[in-house]
């Protein structure tokens, strides 16, 4: 069982269930998006904040960057883990993905409220 | 521990199977994608902004070189990070759990995501 305290899930399987819940909704968030670019070849501004302003799509993209923030998460610590045996440095490596995890949801919010 | 038993420490006799090479290839692309969404971010914050700042975007993929490059290039990261993805939750539903059904899903997994690798080319270019 994992112990470590930088595990956020503080288990393994939470860990785990969290990787798979969040690999399924960005599946279908990039689906979603690349088809969306594919069937408008000739995008412009309005269409595309017209997009971006309806609820449903602020919820979806939120939903999605809350689970990048978790995929990334559970992801790069486990890559740390497994590749920066010393203690310091992957703290070090673990706090500067926390602190660039917590910039992306917070300037993605910003995206899709602010402005 | 017998002393007698053969080492093999040459490291050009050592070859790593294929789904190795597809396992280590999900972190490189999930650790790219990460780094990637700078990028991300930025379009999506640049093209939402105003219609000044959608041409920018627009213009950018279109025109600057570099930027189709690291758009091929995330494309390509997300594709394979995508059917690697799929491979993983078929393993975890117990679906070719074995020495042959791993080497076959890796193999699929490396046709697949070269075939979306070219697609996303030709749709940046």
């Amino acid at each position: 069982m994992v112990t470590n305290i930088t595990n956020l899930g503080r288990s393994g399987l939470s860990d785990w269930l969290i990787q798979r819940v969040s690999a399924i909704i960005l599946a279908v968030y990039a689906v979603f998006m690349v088809l969306y670019l594919l069937f408008h070849p000739g995008l412009d501004y309005a269409t595309w904040s017209g997009l971006f302003s309806q609820t449903w799509m602020r919820i979806f993209s939120l939903l999605a960057f809350i689970s990048i923030a978790a995929h990334a998460w559970v992801g790069l610590w486990t890559v740390s883990t497994d590749y920066l045996k010393q203690a310091g440095a992957r703290f070090a490596f673990q706090a500067v993905v926390m602190l660039a995890i917590f910039v992306f949801l917070v300037w993605g919010v910003q995206v899709l409220w602010g402005a | 521990m017998n002393s007698k038993r053969p080492v093999n420490l040459d490291l050009t006799t050592i070859k790593f199977p294929l789904p190795a090479l597809t396992s280590i290839a999900h972190r490189i692309t999930g650790v790219i994608l990460f780094v990637g969404l700078i990028f991300g971010f930025w379009a999506l914050d640049a093209s939402l902004s105003s219609p000044e700042g959608f041409e920018a975007v627009r213009d950018t993929l279109a025109n600057n070189v570099l930027a189709k490059l690291i758009a091929w290039g995330l494309l390509s990261a997300l594709g394979f990070h995508f059917v690697a993805g799929i491979k993983h939750l078929l393993m975890d539903a117990g679906i070719g759990v074995d020495l042959e059904g791993g080497h076959r899903k890796a193999q699929i997994t490396v046709v697949i995501s070269a075939i979306l690798v070219v697609l996303a080319g030709v749709w940046v270019w």
